[in-house]
């Protein structure tokens, strides 16, 4: 077991360094950089741009600057922002707290209510419940996130009032309540097409269970129904789940991006997108290794899980 | 004129401002004169006197975060909304284009004795009662720290045009400081007024490294506001400083909320989460909505910004001046005006803002005519081809035309404009780019064919374009400046030099007008119209002055108060 995990950490961190170098490339090879929002619209000559292009060391190769960066990244110092001049992993944990509430909120609603749906689905095959639950699940997974958001604030904020159009709590008060009032809204919209996900994988593994021949022999034995799922069935149906939940994490935070924007939630996700859009090179990168890091962690831990209730996995 | 729901139109009377000449004659009085009077431009109601002491708070939506905090500092304009809070200039322009001194006791004048006649010598006097916010007096050595730290080469400085004229700097008393320019540049004046902020030397002298700081994310300023917090991605909050040298604050804390998208921003607040919509403020199709709603005022401004379509003056079929010329008669702007921005904006035919006292009159207006324009290169020897689209000597009349992608009304404007020039046997394609693209080398380097582009030419209030339309300011040619357009004309080097040395108002606008009426002749830009904000706010909140000379209408937050 131990020289499994050895061997995943260590094609997890070559892929890691893969990613960083392949990321690094990408950004900087894309046209344009961190001075051209100036150039347009403030008193910055080409001379000035020149000058601070010099002191951020953005006019050396690009090799030299990925190495150097490594260098320091490995060290761990990953550099400071350009658009405020905060070290990354700062600028990081700012926005991670708010990111990791909305899909943590997201993700209990979306496994309570998508495993609920699922095994309800899978137990009444084919009935009312069942087709209403696909049709629904296909809808969702059709819907466009920022549509979705959008089509939320107009309803429950600005029609009914029921719920803030935005934020991720009123300013001047941190009380509990209003948090959660806020919260509701981006991650019921966040949670959707993972609640539809987990729904789908939850049906199929819960059908694939309840068909297996000890099943039959329980019901044979005159075993209680509830019994019967409680204890033989939604437990082996749950155990494909531990890879679902593992590969959930980029979808989560795909889905964040949209969501943060839409509701103006000061997470992670915005931060990516603006932090591209200013090209604030060690931000994006940052949370790029940051995001990466979390994919493989949690694809490691889903793997490690399986292995250890799975044995065939480790000689597989 | 100006009310809370019109645009504010083109005043009359340019010259016949106040103490105009008397300001004039300070030299270097650059940003005298904009036609509307701050009365006009101010709310209509104002029921009550402001609150003995800061009470309340603002929220006001921002659609880019501001990020930049130390004022002399590359920054965009949605960082000036907090340097103005925070920080004070020596002086600053009100709406009306007047110089008002803040941490200056007096603005200096050729009268008061503060610019000597050569314009080489500025003594400046400065308050004696104002403080940092943290207690520390402020003194002459301030203003010598600021200067030299601008003028730093270690210093990430935002730009240096205009301090780097400055020499022997003197402090010849706490509050009085002298220095030299090494050439006469009147707008000096201007330059300091907008966007020259004074820093604290008592902090910053000690930090060893001038390029970063906590000063960098907590900074220490004299203005109206104190720091509060910053949580990044959200919101900025910003307390009352009770021991500001100037009228007001009259609010406990303002609150900058970051919203990046501007629909949402509107929904926000629509449903009264936020109280002033700052910049970018309302989207011009939401602006008819926004009218209605109750407790809700929205006011539309004009800006400094003109929007126009760059052309590249090397690129092929555009040095060809009647090509120029006929692409512009074939623009049905009102059209564009109308259909894509619901009226909101004005035509303008200069780079000067139509309220600023350089603004020429008369300049030849604008008319769509099709008819023309064929004729015209008809007449210059560019015949249609079997496809419909003229050439001259091998050289087709097509291009390319490029804006930010993802700006929908620019981009339905390129629609539009790949009709109406289909009509006179032009053909242009749509080549659009993600900011962090276009305005790079892209729009830098002129690697462009033509752009649409909003640009406020002037520096501050002042109509020194030097680097915007000197031929020595052509990045792509290794100049140091701005013209991307790549226009050279000595001419109009001749009068940009002229206009930078006169500190006379008269002589000023004679020079800048005749620049206008050469630069429309030479089409070196196809100015669409003149650029527009419309901003929201609650009813009741108090003080909202836009001011054109200023890059953000919330430059007096210290002026506002609900009543």
């Amino acid at each position: 077991m131990a020289r499994y995990v050895v061997n995943r950490l260590a094609q997890a961190i070559m892929l890691l360094v893969i990613v960083s170098g392949i990321g690094f490339a990408i950004l900087h090879l894309a046209p344009g950089g961190p001075l051209s929002q100036f150039a347009v619209s403030g008193q910055m000559t080409q001379e000035d741009l020149d000058r601070v292009t010099r002191q951020l060391g953005l006019d050396r190769p690009l090799p030299i600057q990925y190495l150097d960066w490594f260098g320091r990244m490995v060290g761990g110092d990953w550099g400071k922002s350009y658009r405020d001049g905060e070290p990354v992993l700062s600028v990081i944990s700012s926005h991670l707290g708010a990111t990791l509430e909305l899909m943590a909120t997201a993700t209990i609603i979306a496994v309570l209510l998508g495993c609920w749906i699922g095994i309800l689905g899978a137990l009444r095959r084919y009935s009312l419940f069942d087709t209403l639950a696909t049709v629904g699940a296909m809808i969702a997974l059709s819907i466009p996130t920022f549509w979705f958001g959008l089509v939320t604030i107009y309803v429950f904020s600005v029609k009914l009032g029921w719920l803030p159009a935005g934020n991720r709590h009123t300013i001047g008060d941190g009380s509990f309540l209003d948090l959660l009032h806020h919260l509701i809204a981006p991650a019921v919209v966040l949670a959707l097409v993972e609640t539809a996900m987990w729904g789908r994988f939850m049906r199929s593994s819960m059908l694939e269970v309840i068909n297996q021949d000890y099943i039959r022999t329980a019901r044979a034995k005159g075993m209680p129904e509830w019994r019967i799922l409680t204890v033989h069935a939604l437990r082996n149906a749950l155990l494909p789940m531990i890879t679902v939940a593992g590969l959930q994490f980029p979808t989560l935070l795909g889905g964040a991006l949209v969501a943060e924007t839409v509701f103006t939630w000061p997470g992670m996700g915005r931060l990516f997108l603006d932090s591209i859009g200013y090209r604030d090179y060690p931000v994006v990168m940052g949370i790029l290794m940051f995001s990466a890091t979390m994919v493989l962690i949690g694809s490691l831990l889903a793997d490690i899980l399986y292995a250890v209730v799975d044995p065939r996995i480790r000689v597989g | 004129m100006a009310d809370d729901t019109g645009k504010f139109g083109v005043g009359a009377g340019h010259l016949g401002i106040p103490n105009r000449r008397q300001f004039f004659q300070l030299g270097a009085g650059a940003a005298a004169g904009w036609t509307l009077s701050s009365s006009a431009l101010a709310q209509t109601e104002r029921p009550t006197a402001p609150p003995d002491k800061p009470r309340g708070q603002v929220i006001a939506a921002l659609s880019q975060e501001p990020t930049v905090f130390h004022p002399l500092m590359p920054g965009i304009e949605v960082d000036l909304g907090i340097w103005w809070q925070v920080f004070s200039p020596l002086w600053y322009i009100d709406p009306d284009g007047k110089f008002v001194p803040d941490l200056a006791r007096e603005v200096p004048t050729l009268e008061n004795g503060g610019l000597s006649a050569d314009g080489l010598t500025w003594k400046i006097k400065l308050r004696s009662d104002v403080k940092w916010h943290d207690g520390t007096p402020f003194t002459a050595e301030d203003v010598k720290f600021s200067i030299e730290l601008i003028n730093n080469p270690g210093f990430r400085a935002r730009s240096r045009v205009g301090h780097s004229l400055v020499k022997d700097i003197t402090v010849v008393a706490p509050d009085e400081i002298h220095w030299r320019m090494e050439a006469p540049y009147s707008p000096y004046m201007s330059i300091l007024a907008s966007f020259t902020f004074i820093v604290p030397k008592h902090i910053l002298e000690k930090v060893s490294d001038p390029n970063a700081s906590p000063f960098h994310n907590a900074p220490v300023g004299t203005g109206p506001f104190r720091w509060g917090e910053r949580v990044p991605g959200d919101h900025i909050q910003l307390n009352a400083h009770t021991g500001y040298h100037g009228k007001g604050p009259y609010l406990e804390r303002v609150v900058f909320k970051y919203i990046p998208d501007l629909t949402v921003l509107y929904t926000q607040f629509r449903t009264g989460q936020v109280d002033y919509t700052g910049l970018q403020g309302i989207l011009p199709n939401f602006v008819q909505e926004a009218k209605t709603l109750k407790g809700r005022k929205i006011f539309v401004s004009s800006t400094s910004s003109v929007e126009h379509i760059a052309p590249n003056l090397d690129f092929g079929p555009f040095t060809d001046r009647a090509v120029r010329e006929a692409l512009y008669l074939g623009i049905n702007k009102q059209a564009i005006i109308d259909a894509l921005y619901y009226g909101l904006p004005t035509q303008t035919e200069s780079f000067v803002p139509q309220q600023a006292w350089s603004f020429q009159q008369g300049l030849p207006q604008h008319k769509y005519d099709p008819a023309k324009a064929n004729a015209l290169l008809d007449a210059a020897g560019w015949v249609r081809g079997s496809s419909g689209i003229r050439e001259k000597g091998g050289v087709k009349l097509e291009f390319a035309n490029s804006t930010t992608a993802g700006s929908a009304v620019r981009e339905q404007c390129q629609q539009l404009l790949i009709q109406d020039w289909r009509a006179i046997g032009a053909a242009m394609r749509v080549n659009n780019m993600p900011a962090a693209v276009i305005w790079g080398d892209f729009w830098q380097q002129s690697k462009f064919n033509s752009v649409i582009v909003g640009v406020n030419f002037m520096l501050g209030s002042d109509p020194d374009v030097t680097p915007r339309f000197g031929s020595g300011a052509i990045p792509a040619k290794g100049g140091r400046g701005y013209n991307t357009y790549q226009y050279q004309s000595a001419e109009a080097d001749r009068l940009l030099s002229q206009g930078a040395q006169q500190f006379d108002l008269a002589q000023r606008k004679a020079t800048y007008g005749e620049l206008q009426k050469l630069i429309r002749n030479d089409l070196a830009i196809l100015p669409l119209f003149q650029g527009f904000i419309a901003e929201g706010i609650k009813e009741g909140l108090q003080g909202f002055r836009p001011n054109i000379n200023m890059s953000i209408n919330s430059w007096n937050m210290r002026e506002w108060y609900w009543a």
